[in-house]
């Protein structure tokens, strides 16, 4: 491929270029997010949520039409209801999170998939389940890069709480370091991303980029810092890759994108420095202490 | 069985606590002109007293009508067979668990400056996190979430592995440690966590004979050198007999609170086994306020 395949496609039309930078916001932030979803082992917590986005979305849509605003807005309560919720019943029953989250989306799915059948066209469920990143406007992406920014200056501020809820939530507890406070501000951050990328890459295709990326991180770095920009990079990397081959292949950019991120997850399975097939299978001689 | 306080104790845990105060004074004034190693600003106090408490699950009591007090400066071993409720009382005291009824009062303390070893702690030690990061924890109440941490607060973190053996060991990720390693991790950020009262749940399972020689004298010295007090829960009675002055035996009931020699007899034994063998799944709604057992 030749550079101008790469770059005639984003010089030539304004759609791809905003495309791209929505996707270079929503990339900086899903990167830490995904990672530390890994980290807790919530992976599935991301895709659970963001399913419980799209009723709001929906019910958005219904009322305003495929306005990002209404859509935004409906999914942003619909995900805050639906974490809270589930955290609330986590705490009085014994059902553990994942259980509780499980139960409420799936009926969260439910109502959504509902309402846009009743209400809208066999064109609207699938850019609501699989995006319009090509359709980004202007303002659109003031939007996207005021959560990314927002997101990233949360996680500044509580770093080290979060790090420390995930490494030893225990002794977070024990020194009333306001454990419960930062998981519930983690999950908000989650859903407020997650509305911004259900818009550009639709309710199911959003999550791969956040967890994709996240999982290719572990088998690159050891450090969590760099895990976070390993994962931030690939996710853009995903973004641009599959972005050209949306272009060039003439294939829906999300799912495109989606695909990239597990083509790079795959390699770094086989290929990876740390962890990987390769490492494990390719013994190497023993130091001697 | 409840064990009678004398009038005298209590004028003794007064005097404690405005001494504590005092001293509490004292020590942030020497703190703000820069000084303080590891255990340099000696003479914690805190005590704990429970008042006729009770910790059930599902209604079944593991924790049954108990009162005492482990007082400020003391080092209490707490014994007892399986599910005697050795850990559900260390869980109520930190807060992780909730009485459902009677109360605990902390004595010249806050409930963060309890420190806290539990048993098979629940850390994720996969987690990309190295030695000295997570030593340095134990300075949480000092950096909190934003504050950063010293150059004298990061040799501290050094001293404190020294002290536990794992010198060299800073920059390794703790993924990469023994279990009995990472128990020594553990006990070094205790060290920092410098809190005025330590609450050990089985600190020396799966820690060799020679490392559990080496922190015995280090739980020792914070109970004879800087009077803190000291809770651990214990298994092996002959530890117990050479390193603890007072012993608690539970089996949800107190079977003996007070000096080891005392408490820590064959009969004592027996009677604790048989009682946290009986369990009722029908049993009666007890209705004892808690003066008789």
């Amino acid at each position: 491929m030749s550079i101008s395949a790469v770059l005639a496609p984003f010089a030539e039309f304004a759609f791809l270029r905003r495309a791209l930078a929505a996707c270079l916001a929503l990339s900086l932030s899903y990167g830490p997010l995904g990672v530390v979803l890994v980290l807790r082992r919530m992976s599935l917590m991301g895709d659970a949520l963001s399913h419980a986005i799209l009723p709001g979305a929906a019910l958005g849509f219904v009322m305003a039409g495929f306005s990002f605003a209404a859509m935004g807005l409906g999914g942003l309560i619909a995900g805050l209801v639906v974490a809270v919720l589930s955290g609330i019943l986590t705490r009085t029953t014994p059902l553990e999170e994942d259980a509780s989250l499980a139960a409420l989306y799936l009926v969260a799915l439910a109502v959504g998939v509902l309402l846009v059948a009743n209400h809208g066209t066999r064109i609207d469920l699938l850019h609501i389940l699989f995006g319009t990143v090509l359709a980004v406007g202007p303002f659109d992406l003031v939007i996207v890069a005021a959560i990314t920014t927002g997101t990233l200056m949360a996680l500044a501020l509580v770093y080290r709480p979060l790090v420390v809820e995930c490494f030893d939530s225990g002794f977070l507890y024990a020194v009333r370091g306001g454990g419960a406070f930062v998981h519930l501000v983690f999950l908000g951050l989650v859903v407020v991303n997650l509305v911004a990328g259900f818009y550009c890459l639709g309710a199911l295709m959003a999550v791969g980029l956040m967890m994709a990326p996240a999982a290719t991180a572990r088998f690159w770095a050891r450090r969590l810092g760099t895990q976070w920009l390993v994962s931030a990079t690939v996710a853009f990397a995903s973004c641009l890759s599959g972005l050209l081959l949306s272009y060039h292949a003439r294939v829906p950019a999300g799912p495109g994108i989606v695909l990239m991120a597990g083509g790079f997850y795959l390699i770094s399975v086989c290929f990876g420095p740390y962890d990987s097939l390769r490492a494990r299978y390719l013994v190497r001689s023993h130091r001697q202490a | 069985m409840i064990l009678p306080e004398p009038m005298d104790r209590t004028v003794e845990t007064f005097r404690a606590e405005r001494l504590a105060a005092a001293r509490h004074r004292g020590r942030r004034e020497s703190r703000s002109l820069g000084g303080g190693g590891v255990g340099a600003d000696v003479n914690k106090t805190g005590g704990i007293r429970l008042r006729n408490l009770t910790v059930a699950y599902e209604r079944h009591p593991a924790v049954h009508h108990l009162s005492g007090a482990f007082e400020s400066g003391s080092m209490t071993a707490v014994v007892g067979p399986n599910g005697a409720g050795k850990s559900t009382l260390m869980k109520t005291i930190v807060g992780l668990l909730r009485p459902s009824e009677g109360h605990i009062e902390l004595q010249g303390v806050s409930p963060s400056q309890i420190a806290y070893l539990p048993q098979a702690a629940e850390i994720d030690r996969s987690f990309p996190i190295s030695v000295l990061e997570t030593v340095l924890l134990g300075h949480w109440n000092r950096v909190g979430w934003f504050r950063g941490i010293s150059r004298e607060q990061r040799a501290q973190a050094q001293r404190a592995l020294s002290a536990v053996g794992l010198e060299g060991f800073a920059r390794r990720p703790v993924g990469s440690l023994s279990a009995g390693q990472f128990q020594r991790v553990l006990f070094a950020r205790l060290v920092l966590q410098d809190a005025a009262i330590v609450l050990l749940d089985e600190p020396f399972t799966a820690i060799d004979a020679r490392t559990t020689r080496d922190l015995l004298d280090l739980v020792g010295r914070w109970h004879t050198a800087e009077r803190r007090t000291v809770v651990a829960v214990l298994h092996d009675t002959e530890q117990v007999r050479q390193h603890f002055p007072h012993t608690l035996m539970i089996a949800r009931e107190a079977i003996g609170w007070g000096p080891t020699q005392e408490v820590l007899t064959a009969s004592n034994l027996l009677k604790a086994r048989r009682m946290a063998e009986s369990w009722d799944e029908e049993a009666v709604t007890c209705d004892q306020a808690g003066t008789a057992a």
